[in-house]
């Protein structure tokens, strides 16, 4: 806890900025994507315990839709893209240009389900090159894994590396929202979570001194 | 007539106890594992929610002890004998260690479902308390709940329902 302690409020707004980027970079690659508007929120960068994390989905025991990867190189990480089944449906329903297409009874439709894993990584790949060329630090996100379960089961996996060194993780959560003419609206979250040695890599390559 | 069940809630990386007619719950279980240790005839339980299997290989010094397998296990067991509860009538059930990412890695960090069960499983052993059912492994979440009047524990899952062993 010591170092998170010690966060300047310069500190935070760089992480909020490098939330800021990445979502940005992603939100403008799903718009020319769906050819569509597509908004953002002013990203949230909150130090939370491990219960905190489950509240700010709503509880570990509600259903999400996550597309999470693993971030190797330099600075490691965990990154997640969550939607709520709902929003993922219509998500879906616009890409492949299917009505039909269901998350309510398994087995789920192949098709619809490879887009949204598909999307996810191009959501995440556009997110860590924009800061990967921000802050010059090599990063390459592993094969990313599409699950539908409770947000406990999701979230805590990816938690296990930071967990090892801490009790609290420090989350940059962007929110990209996007309307299609039905007014049906997505809003799908960004979780940064770097891991606990990765900041001050990424401090230093900004240039940002540690304290 | 309506019977308010009395729930105790047990966070993540969270230790806690209760006497019937209160229920112990802890929700979304993924890689974690909920472990509980009961004495039916005295009608106490407590349940642990672990996540990862092993202290010793943490750098830091102020460990949380009820996150992992080891340390809060040996807190789990003293702390219901305190609660009256008798070593030699002690049964334990557990759920979880699911491993939620299918993608193939060398890192430990997705095996650690399979690592917190064994973990879990040796440390019962060590105490000589028998695992009288577990569900454990797989790719799903789980939100569990035990009744220590019953001995039941209720396993309920996104796409299989609700089970009970």
């Amino acid at each position: 806890m010591s170092f998170m302690d010690k966060l300047t409020s310069y500190q935070l707004d760089i992480l909020k900025e490098i939330g800021n980027i990445g979502a940005g970079n992603a939100a403008t690659a799903l718009s020319k994507l769906l050819n569509r508007k597509v908004d953002m929120n002013v990203p949230s960068v909150r130090v939370v315990d491990f219960d905190e994390m489950m509240e700010m989905v709503g509880g570990p025991e509600v259903i999400i839709v996550s597309v999470f990867l693993r971030i190797n190189g330099e600075a490691p990480g965990s990154m997640f893209f969550v939607l709520s089944p709902a929003e993922a449906e219509v998500f879906v329903q616009q890409i492949i240009d299917d009505k039909e297409f269901s998350l309510n009874n398994p087995p789920f439709e192949e098709l619809g389900l490879s887009a949204l894993h598909e999307v996810g990584n191009i959501l995440a790949g556009s997110y860590l090159s924009a800061l990967s060329d921000l802050t010059s630090i090599n990063m390459q996100p592993s094969v990313p894994s599409l699950n539908m379960d409770m947000a406990g089961a999701i979230l805590m996996q990816g938690l296990v590396e930071i967990s090892q060194e801490s009790d609290y993780a420090i989350i940059i959560d962007t929110k990209i929202n996007e309307q299609d003419n039905e007014n049906r609206e997505i809003q799908g979250h960004f979780f940064l979570l770097p891991d606990p040695e990765s900041f001050k890599k990424i401090f230093t390559a900004l240039g940002v001194k540690d304290q | 007539m309506m019977v308010t069940e009395n729930v105790v809630k047990v966070g993540i990386a969270d230790l806690k106890f209760a006497k019937s007619p209160e229920v112990l719950r802890t929700s979304g279980l993924g890689s974690c594992v909920g472990v509980v240790v009961y004495d039916l005839s005295q009608k106490v339980a407590g349940m642990a929610h672990v996540m990862l299997p092993d202290s010793t290989q943490s750098r830091r010094d102020n460990l949380n002890l009820l996150k992992y397998a080891d340390t809060s296990i040996n807190i789990l067991v003293d702390e219901m004998v305190n609660n009256g509860a008798r070593k030699f009538a002690m049964k334990a059930k557990m759920a979880g260690g699911a491993q939620m990412f299918s993608f193939t890695s060398t890192s430990d960090m997705l095996r650690v479902g399979a690592r917190n069960i064994e973990a879990v499983t040796k440390m019962l052993e060590m105490y000589r308390i028998p695992i009288v059912a577990q569900d454990v492994g797989g790719n799903s979440g789980r939100t569990i709940e035990f009744c220590p009047s019953t001995g039941k524990l209720k396993i309920r899952t996104v796409n299989q329902g609700e089970a009970e062993i």
